[in-house]
């Protein structure tokens, strides 16, 4: 390993499945599915970074090859300086993951057991054993539930003593698949508030994928997009509007009905009755614009829109979907 | 690691203990059906004495044995596969998979758990049960009670083998409910119980002594009525651990491939 190289680092990462499909009575037709379709990008120590792409774009397929679960067919992975597949127990104690759909936990046994399985399956010495469980469930406020049966916990509460079991070894690095699914708004918030603070704290590396933008917008500065096993995308939050080309929503109160507003830098979008919707480049300041707004017209109240990163994702996967479709023709 | 193997049997001893209800279900079960089976053996045994080679109250203690065995050495399923299987299917191996363990070894302690916990959970009371409706045959003093449970701890190996076996037929089948119908077939009539092995005729009756299932509850009923002596007995011991190695081996073997399939196909 060269000291240079990035803590986690993907070199062209291909993973192609082999799907068989019948055809006819007896003939089976062969397809090659691409997974993952030559990937590269590097993420540092202490990096906390969001990996998002539609269903099937290669999210999960990506995880299960940095944990060592499947092997890739091309391209080269580093983890920690270890090749996953080949040393996967070897990396196994020096990582964490979590599966928000699946569980870690002794289903029918009292929290508590299975963390006493993790002390032994990754050896952690008693103390640093004792010293992190205590600090987990302190900050992720499960006192009360290490002798409720994991059966009976919530959704929630399971999430949360999920995350609590990939941390007692202390890993280096934490891999989250979806871990806020299907969790409410406060259960969501706490693993988010908890996870900065690992980060910030620790200094653990986070690699983790959603569907859930809030998570990646509270939690990471650097987003990776996927789709169909390419990477579109690679860089900040707000870098993802400039390629979306979105648009923020200037939305106007004014003290009667107005023919539409007509400021430059703006576009007039809608009206009803009195109120008026103008949008304008996300990238542009909404200060000249307000000001502007305001000189001409009556204001009673305005308000300012993000934009919707749902959509400007949407607009991406659209647009490449579109390319595929040109491609194939 | 044994440690972390302890762990997991004791955890698998403790996941079957919290099911009490599930429990007493099961013995009340086992005792109905003792008695059902005892009374057509009373039958059978009337018009044919010392059948097998067995008299009314061996009769009686095989069958009793058989209740108690039923779930310790998975004569009809283990007990364990159906979730093995489950979380094959779903995927769930996933998080299995990646833990730095091997997944043989924690079933099988999961398994040896589950096991230790019906044996006292399960076939004590319908044992206690049938003796005392019925008084058959007793081992000769605690000598003859050790040789049985040592026959029963490696006859509850040859079943956890059995299964896992079954079990990793599911990563290549998508529903491993034929293969489990088949496997529960030939569990319910070459581990004998329904009727003893020694009752079956000729060839057939050879051939279904022979096999890995005449290890589960056969060779230790036999061991209990205090059928071998000296070298015989060490040689119904070697039988079973003899299947107990192979079955083993075949699982380790069934599951570095589907590993490998998994690995490399993602399943």
């Amino acid at each position: 390993m060269s000291s240079t190289e990035p803590f986690i680092h993907l070199d062209g990462l291909e993973k192609t499945f082999t799907v068989r499909r019948r055809a006819g009575l007896i003939r089976r037709e062969k397809r090659e599915v691409r997974a993952v379709d030559g990937i590269s990008f590097g993420v540092e120590r202490g990096e906390m970074v969001g990996y998002i792409g539609p269903n099937g774009a290669g999210k999960s397929t990506t995880i299960k090859m940095l944990t060592g679960i499947l092997t890739p067919s091309g391209g080269r992975l580093r983890v920690a300086g270890i090749d996953p597949s080949r040393e996967r127990t070897r990396l196994a104690r020096r990582i964490g993951v979590v599966f928000g759909q699946r569980t870690t936990l002794w289903w029918d046994l009292p929290l508590k057991d299975s963390y006493r399985l993790m002390h032994r399956m990754y050896r952690i010495p008693d103390a640093r054993y004792r010293e992190n469980l205590d600090r987990y469930v302190n900050l992720l406020d499960l006192g009360d539930l290490l002798d409720v049966p994991v059966r009976q916990l919530s959704l929630g509460q399971r999430m949360r003593g999920d995350i609590a079991a990939a941390l007692l070894h202390d890993p280096e690095v934490l891999y989250l698949d979806e871990p806020t699914i299907g969790l409410d708004v406060v259960s969501k918030a706490k693993v988010r508030e908890f996870l900065k603070d690992l980060n910030g704290e620790r200094g653990t590396t986070v690699l983790l994928t959603t569907h859930d933008l809030t998570d990646i917008e509270q939690l990471c500065s650097r987003v990776m997009v996927i789709d169909h096993g390419r990477l579109m995308y690679d860089g900040e939050l707000a870098g993802l509007h400039g390629v979306g080309e979105s648009e923020r929503l200037l939305v106007v109160d004014l003290e009667r009905e107005l023919p539409p507003i007509e400021v430059p830098g703006a576009r007039f979008v809608r009206a009803e009755g009195p109120r008026q919707w103008l949008a304008f480049p996300a990238a542009d300041s909404a200060a000249p614009l307000v000001a502007a707004v305001a000189a001409a017209h009556p204001l009673v109240d305005l308000s300012v829109r993000e934009p919707d990163i749902e959509a400007v994702i949407a607009k991406m996967y659209g647009g490449t979907r579109e390319e595929r479709r040109e491609s194939l023709r | 690691m044994l440690r972390l193997y302890a762990t997991v049997a004791a955890g698998g001893f403790r996941r079957y203990a919290t099911y009490r209800v599930a429990t007493a279900a099961g013995v009340f079960t086992n005792s109905v059906f003792g008695l059902v089976l005892s009374s057509t053996y009373i039958a059978l045994w009337d018009e044919r004495p010392h059948l097998g080679g067995y008299s009314v109250d061996d009769a009686l203690a095989y069958v009793w044995i058989g209740q108690a065995l039923l779930t310790v050495c998975g004569l009809m399923g283990g007990g364990f596969e159906e979730e093995l299987i489950e979380r094959i299917r779903t995927g769930d191996i996933a998080v299995d998979l990646y833990r730095p363990a091997d997944l043989q070894a924690w079933w099988f302690s999961a398994n040896a758990g589950r096991a230790a916990f019906q044996l006292l959970g399960r076939g004590v009371a319908p044992m206690l049960i049938g003796a005392l409706v019925f008084g058959f045959t007793l081992p000769s003093g605690p000598g003859g009670w050790a040789a049985f449970l040592l026959a029963v701890a490696l006859g509850s190996v040859v079943g956890f083998a059995l299964w896992y076996l079954v079990a990793m037929s599911a990563f290549w089948l998508l529903d491993g409910q034929g293969v489990m119908q088949v496997a529960w077939l030939a569990g319910l009539f070459f581990s004998g119980m329904l009727l003893p092995l020694n009752v079956f005729p000729g060839t057939l009756g050879e051939v279904a002594r022979m096999l890995p299932w005449a290890s589960l509850l056969q060779v230790p009923a036999d061991v209990y009525l205090g059928r071998y002596e000296g070298r015989e007995l060490a040689g119904a011991y070697a039988f079973q651990a003899c299947w107990a190695l192979v079955l083993l081996a075949a699982g380790r073997a069934a599951q570095a491939l589907a590993t490998r399939k998994v690995v490399v196909q993602g399943g």
